[in-house]
């Protein structure tokens, strides 16, 4: 069982973001980055749909700029086999990164490409389906159940009020939604041994943008309100103001 | 010249994704001056549904009726999608983000070789060109992105175009290009057995979230509750906390890992605020926070606030509510 994922370097969650000095930019100075934590959920499924077939590789893999290269050890580190960082800028909206990924990946031999559902740097939640476009692949997205039976993919994805099943063969493109595993943390051998793993790297140049962002703007401003009192007799007066000062019951 | 809307519908009845698809595209057909075609696919009995999307605006409906677009097959919908775009020469195309459309947008993009602004909050027409307004980083900032090819293709955010009638009638066409049986490579079919009364917490009215402050899941009772209530369209939320605790199902987390929803009305109950969670529910209308703590941070975002036991305040809230809805 040959599996790739495809992975990202985001901006830890509880980060600070804030809108840089152009106006036209994001500012993420002094946040932590880290793997895209959808992609845990993809790499823990690589591993052990790997490790059930007892035989095959994990390749991880990533389009970004040299400090990707720490995104990619910590791939390895939980327990891929090797590393591919495509050097090169990813794109605005999702295709032109698909493309490169797409190019990348049909250059090696696998059976399963998996993905996080999206990034939470700019969540497009495009390159997954993009990419089994591209390759001309089935697959699924969100997906939060995954089993295989030889060729044969069974994957439950997420829907509004319950669950789609989806049945194709390998090979196939999955994203993962959270609920699908409990992702491993690195061990310290883990991360001794990861040091040692082939990381390759291939310069991709930059992705191709079909959207320019002209503005980066802070949220809608949202200013402290009031408080309505203390404890539950504050209750009707709550009622009342939602009723007839912000009409919304 | 036209925009293309995406019809979706669920078991031969249209979603209230296809009328906010269509009201969207209507104000983007306006703007670029050229008239709104809506696609709709679905079972044989779809067809009923076709004329409704006059109401909200379709000049004409491209309408592919056929068992094999009973349930969504994402390769049948893309390959159709792409089909109506060439058909009705769209310059652009207003896909709802719902759960369908979050995974057709990209793979019709792909097919056209086209943009796609995900998420949309706000689509419309600067300088000729087709722009979007949409949150990234889970709604810390908003980016404005421009389209710098044709056609653009737009997933708008569910509840960001609340649907607006502008009837017409509508004329409704076949979609020349037929489901092909042979390039099937996809089953789908919905899990038996789960079917929820409630909305899904991204397309809800209403929404009730709690946090760790109801230190139990049992507790949850209090704002099942609450919500029943509140009447249908109330959703249940949680925080991350919460669900990475195993008190909730990981569907119902509101924040930046979780959903991003912005409903009329949200309830934060015993949540404290965190920044990831606060991303995801910024854009709600109206917020209402309930906590022990006077210093929590979800005081600062909310619209109204009571400090208090919400063990005493949400059964007080629910019994206020049922009061208020049986004198109608």
């Amino acid at each position: 069982m040959n599996i790739i994922v495809c992975i990202k370097r985001v901006p830890d969650s509880e980060g600070r973001i804030s809108v840089g000095g152009d106006g036209a930019s994001v500012d993420t100075q002094g946040v932590k980055f880290v793997v895209n934590p959808y992609d845990e959920f993809a790499i823990e499924e690589a591993l052990k749909l790997k490790e059930a077939a007892g035989t095959g590789s994990v390749t991880a893999m990533t389009l970004g700029g040299e400090e990707s290269k720490e995104t990619l050890r910590t791939a390895l580190a939980m327990g891929a086999d090797q590393g591919v960082l495509l050097k090169g800028k990813p794109s605005v909206d999702g295709l032109g990164t698909a493309e490169k990924l797409a190019e990348a990946i049909s250059a090696r031999e696998y059976d399963l490409v998996l993905f996080g559902k999206q990034a939470i740097d700019d969540d497009n939640l495009q390159v997954p389906a993009m990419v089994a476009e591209l390759l001309g692949l089935p697959g699924a997205t969100v997906v939060v159940s995954l089993s295989l039976d030889g060729r044969k993919v069974t994957a439950e994805r997420e829907v509004e009020g319950g669950h789609e099943v989806l049945e194709f063969d390998l090979p196939a493109v999955i994203a993962a939604q959270k609920g699908l595993n409990e992702p491993r943390y690195a061990s310290l051998k883990g991360i001794m041994a990861a040091k040692k793993k082939p990381l390759e790297e291939v310069d991709v140049g930059d992705a191709e943008s079909r959207l320019e962002v002209l503005q980066v703007m802070n949220p809608p401003e949202r200013s402290a309100g009031e408080i309505v009192g203390e404890g539950a007799d504050a209750v009707p007066e709550l009622v009342r103001k939602l009723r007839e000062e912000a009409k919304v019951l | 010249m036209s925009v293309l809307a995406f019809a979706e519908q669920r078991g031969g009845a249209l979603r209230q994704a296809a009328v906010e698809a269509v009201t969207a595209g209507r104000m983007l057909a306006d703007a670029l001056d050229v008239e709104l075609t809506a696609v709709l696919l679905g079972p044989p009995t779809i067809s009923g549904e076709a004329g409704k999307l006059g109401r909200y605006g379709a000049d004409r409906v491209l309408l592919g009726s056929s068992d094999l677009f009973a349930e969504y097959v994402p390769e049948e919908y893309s390959e159709a999608v792409v089909a109506a775009v060439r058909e009705s020469e769209s310059k652009a195309v207003v896909v709802s983000a719902s759960a369908l459309g979050k995974d057709l947008a990209p793979r019709v993009a792909a097919r056209l070789k086209a943009g796609l602004a995900s998420d949309a909050t706000e689509i419309g027409v600067e300088d000729g060109r087709v722009i979007a307004v949409r949150p990234a980083y889970g709604g810390k900032v908003f980016l404005k992105v421009a389209f710098k090819s044709e056609p653009a293709v737009l997933g708008v955010r569910p509840r960001a175009y609340m649907a607006e009638e502008a009837p017409r009638d509508a004329r409704v066409e076949e979609l020349s290009t037929k489901p092909d049986p042979a390039q099937l490579r996809t089953k789908v079919r919905m899990a038996a057995g789960e079917k929820k009364e409630r909305p899904d917490v991204a397309e809800a009215e209403i929404v009730v979230a709690g946090g760790r402050g109801l230190q139990e899941s049992e507790h949850w009772t209090l704002l099942e509750d609450l919500a029943d209530a509140l009447g249908p369209a109330t959703a249940l939320g949680a925080s991350r906390a919460v669900v990475d605790a195993g008190w909730r199902p990981h569907d119902e987390q509101v924040g930046q890992t979780g959903k991003v929803v912005s409903p009329p009305l949200y309830f934060a109950v015993g949540i404290s605020g965190a920044i990831q969670h606060l991303a995801g529910m910024r854009t709600a209308k109206c917020i209402v926070a309930i906590n022990k703590d006077p210093e929590a941070p979800i005081f600062k975002t909310a619209d109204y606030g009571i400090v208090g036991d919400l063990f005493e305040v949400v059964p007080r809230l629910t019994e206020e509510i049922q009061k208020l809805r049986s004198e109608g």
